[in-house]
């Protein structure tokens, strides 16, 4: 069995990859990709934490972040469709209505 | 059973009199105004008549509860008004000698701008006054004091658009805070002591202590804490200056407040807590000592003043040292005695100086005055009577009072009797002096050509010209004044005349008895054999002791007929010769320039450069307005941060995530 921290390295390198593709990026749709890359960075540390402990608390953690991250990927979906609709655009930058 | 007296009516009627004309007065006609003051003042002076016809019928003492004030645990202080034969005497004191004041008033201040300001301070003195009479506990009396400490502020600076009645106004008001700090503290550890400051409680708690022989314990610093407020209201040895500066206000006042019934304030207070003074033997010492140095060095200020005002200041002060002389030997009701018939005297004189400064046209100086005696009859004759009664000839009321003073203290120790009639003397010499200056001799300044038609021109009442902004009596010829002045100062003269009458075979003495019944037995505990012995010769020494003191007064008068009446030059040249001495007298031993250098100026000094620019500016400023500095310049540069831009507020939640993540792999590497 592979060791606990090859798992935690690649989990904060997912991490890591996230953070900075929804900083850098413009297309909401890449920012969105970015989340599900960092929500999915977290799930693999959960996972490993409960294999190595064999506590189901952690597996169990990882479905309640997978139907949320689901849910908000279809209302997220959703949002964005609407959003290109109304803007004809996908650059964040562009979406800024409430700013002053 | 004995009824209801409803005393709280007596100084609420005089409030409700400075109200009405503090309020509304502006638009009063100078009718109106004077009407409801003495309407007021008049109704409480008939209601303490009222009291005093049915004394005898009464149980005293008397006292009732209007109301709960402060209640604090067992600790408990009420509005409640007391009475009793001391109260009684100052209530008709106050009431009567302010009455005739306020008629005296109407006439004086006739010309004067502001008149209902002036009743309207005049009644709330009167308020003010008559709850420290009647006050049931030390609080309220406390509250009466400072009251007519605010209200003679108010009246000192009545015309206070001169710098110096301003000034003076306020050298009043700070001098007695000096005092009122001592009867605070001392109220405090009556408080500590006996958890209460009703009268009847603290002294029924204080009744049981024996002398405090040796003289260091918590009743003789009571005792001395009271003392020291005492000197400031009544203007005793230190504290006395402010009360010659207060001549600057109108005349009334200085006859109302500074010689009839402020003023005696403190020797009330005295006796009042004779319960105390009398258990603190060391205590009635050093009143007895700044009584008695208080009357010498006052009188002899007294001689060298040329202001008539200013004369009857100090013997003002000197004629307090008395009192408190009294006090100090365990007299009080001599003290009291001899307030009463100084409130009529030397209310009276202040009263007729007033008169004179109106016929001459607002002079003080006395040495631009003289030969009045033809011009102003009237005034010449209440004046004369004032003036005999103060020196002390019989058998005129200052003559009782002030002999009754003199055998008491000559019973306690003769040095007191001795620097008393001294005093005497002083006092004689001094008021014939001013009586001389005054009414006798030729009148230096514009004589009779310019009078005859300004009198007939004033007596059919048309209004006289002004000359003076501050003192509006600007008339050019030498005039009586109008009857409403004269009234006052005839029934004064009455009182001055017969006032000291009801001390005769010790009627007085008897009759303030039941309050001061355990002064006598303090006496004889803690002065021993000497008064005792004093007392069994009675009889004889009393006599000798009054021809004595009344020598004195006939020897001022001589002296004084033979300075400024046979050979006027001759004071000049004795002036001359002691000029030192002189000198000294005339600047008032230069006490007023000694405080202002050792209290005054340092104080200034120290203000300007440690509490204003040290203190208030350099730490309580500069801490405030630095942290006000700080906030500003950090929030100017936090205020960049907040961009709207998400992204940014992204990257400072990774990096302080980052950072957060960085310190705990910092601590888990450090600890193995």
């Amino acid at each position: 069995m592979l060791s606990l921290s090859y798992y935690l390295v690649l989990s904060a390198i997912l991490f890591a990859c996230g953070v900075t593709g929804f900083l850098i990026k413009r297309n909401i749709i890449t920012i969105f990709m970015s989340i599900e890359l960092m929500l999915n960075g977290v799930n693999l540390s959960f996972v490993a934490f409960a294999a190595k402990w064999h506590a189901l608390s952690g597996q169990v953690f990882v479905f309640f972040v997978m139907v949320v991250a689901a849910a908000e990927a279809a209302v997220g979906l959703a949002i964005i469709i609407a959003v290109f609709r109304t803007r004809q655009t996908l650059n964040i930058d562009q979406v800024n209505l409430l700013k002053l | 059973m004995t009824p209801n007296l409803h005393l709280w009516i007596i100084p609420l009627l005089p409030l409700a009199g400075a109200a009405i004309n503090g309020l509304l007065g502006k638009r009063f006609s100078r009718r109106t105004v004077a009407a409801v003051a003495l309407g007021f003042c008049g109704t409480a002076f008939l209601m303490a008549l009222w009291i005093a016809a049915q004394f005898s019928s009464l149980s005293l003492p008397y006292s009732e509860t209007l109301a709960t004030w402060i209640r604090s645990g067992r600790f408990s202080v009420d509005f409640a008004f007391y009475l009793d034969q001391l109260s009684l005497v100052m209530l008709l004191v106050v009431t009567g000698v302010g009455f005739l004041i306020h008629i005296y008033s109407v006439g004086y201040m006739w010309e004067e701008g502001g008149y209902y300001r002036f009743f309207s301070y005049l009644n709330l003195f009167m308020f003010f006054m008559l709850t420290l009479v009647l006050a049931s506990n030390y609080l309220l009396m406390f509250i009466g004091w400072e009251g007519v400490g605010l209200a003679s502020y108010l009246l000192i600076g009545f015309f206070f658009l001169r710098d110096s009645a301003a000034a003076a106004g306020k050298k009043a008001f700070i001098v007695n805070r000096i005092g009122d700090f001592g009867f605070l503290i001392a109220l405090f550890l009556i408080i500590q002591h006996f958890n209460s400051l009703d009268f009847q409680r603290v002294f029924a708690a204080v009744q049981p202590y024996a002398p405090e022989a040796t003289g260091a314990g918590f009743l003789t610093a009571i005792a001395l804490l009271l003392m020291v407020g005492a000197c400031g209201k009544s203007a005793q040895i230190p504290l006395y200056v402010w009360l010659p500066d207060a001549m600057e206000g109108p005349t009334p006042v200085s006859a109302l407040i500074h010689a009839a019934t402020m003023v005696t304030a403190g020797v009330y207070m005295v006796a009042r807590s004779h319960m105390i003074f009398e258990r603190a033997p060391s205590a009635l010492t050093v009143v007895a000592i700044i009584g008695t140095l208080t009357a010498f060095f006052a009188a002899t200020i007294g001689i060298a003043q040329t202001d008539i005002k200013k004369v009857l200041a100090y013997s003002t002060i000197s004629q307090l040292g008395y009192m408190f002389l009294a006090c100090g030997v365990a007299a009080f009701s001599a003290g009291i005695f001899h307030l009463m018939t100084h409130a009529f005297f030397k209310g009276l004189l202040f009263l007729a100086a007033g008169s004179v400064i109106h016929a001459v046209g607002g002079e003080q100086d006395m040495r631009r005055m003289g030969g009045l005696r033809k011009k102003i009859p009237w005034t010449f004759g209440t004046m004369t009577i004032a003036t005999i009664a103060i020196a002390g000839i019989p058998p005129f009321a200052g003559f009782f009072s002030k002999d009754e003073i003199l055998w008491r203290a000559y019973e306690a120790n003769w040095i007191y009797w001795l620097v008393g009639l001294v005093t005497a003397f002083i006092t004689s010499f001094y008021m014939f002096r001013l009586w001389f200056m005054t009414f006798f001799g030729e009148y230096p300044g514009h004589g009779e050509a310019s009078h005859g038609d300004d009198v007939a021109e004033w007596r059919a009442g048309a209004p006289a010209p002004h000359t003076s902004a501050s003192h509006g009596h600007g008339h050019s010829g030498i005039h009586e004044s109008p009857k409403v002045m004269l009234v006052p100062l005839v029934i004064l003269a009455a009182l001055s005349f017969v006032g000291g009458w009801v001390g005769i075979h010790h009627g007085f003495d008897n009759f303030l008895a039941p309050v001061f019944e355990s002064s006598a037995v303090a006496a004889t505990t803690f002065q021993g054999g000497a008064a005792t012995q004093a007392r069994q010769e009675a009889p004889g020494l009393e006599t000798t002791l009054m021809v004595v003191s009344v020598a004195a007064g006939v020897l001022g008068f001589l002296l004084a007929f033979l300075l400024y009446n046979r050979k006027p030059e001759l004071p000049a040249r004795i002036a001359a010769s002691a000029h030192g001495l002189y000198s000294a007298v005339a600047n008032k031993y230069w006490i007023d320039e000694l405080y202002a250098w050792i209290f005054v100026k340092p104080l200034i000094a120290i203000s300007g450069v440690v509490f204003w620019r040290g203190i208030d500016q350099g730490v309580i400023d500069a801490t405030l307005d630095g942290s006000a500095d700080t906030a500003r310049e950090v929030s100017d540069n936090l205020r960049h941060m907040q961009s709207g831009n998400l992204r940014s507020y992204a990257g400072w939640v990774a990096i302080g995530a980052t950072a957060v993540i960085a310190y705990m792999v910092w601590v888990g590497l450090r600890t193995p």
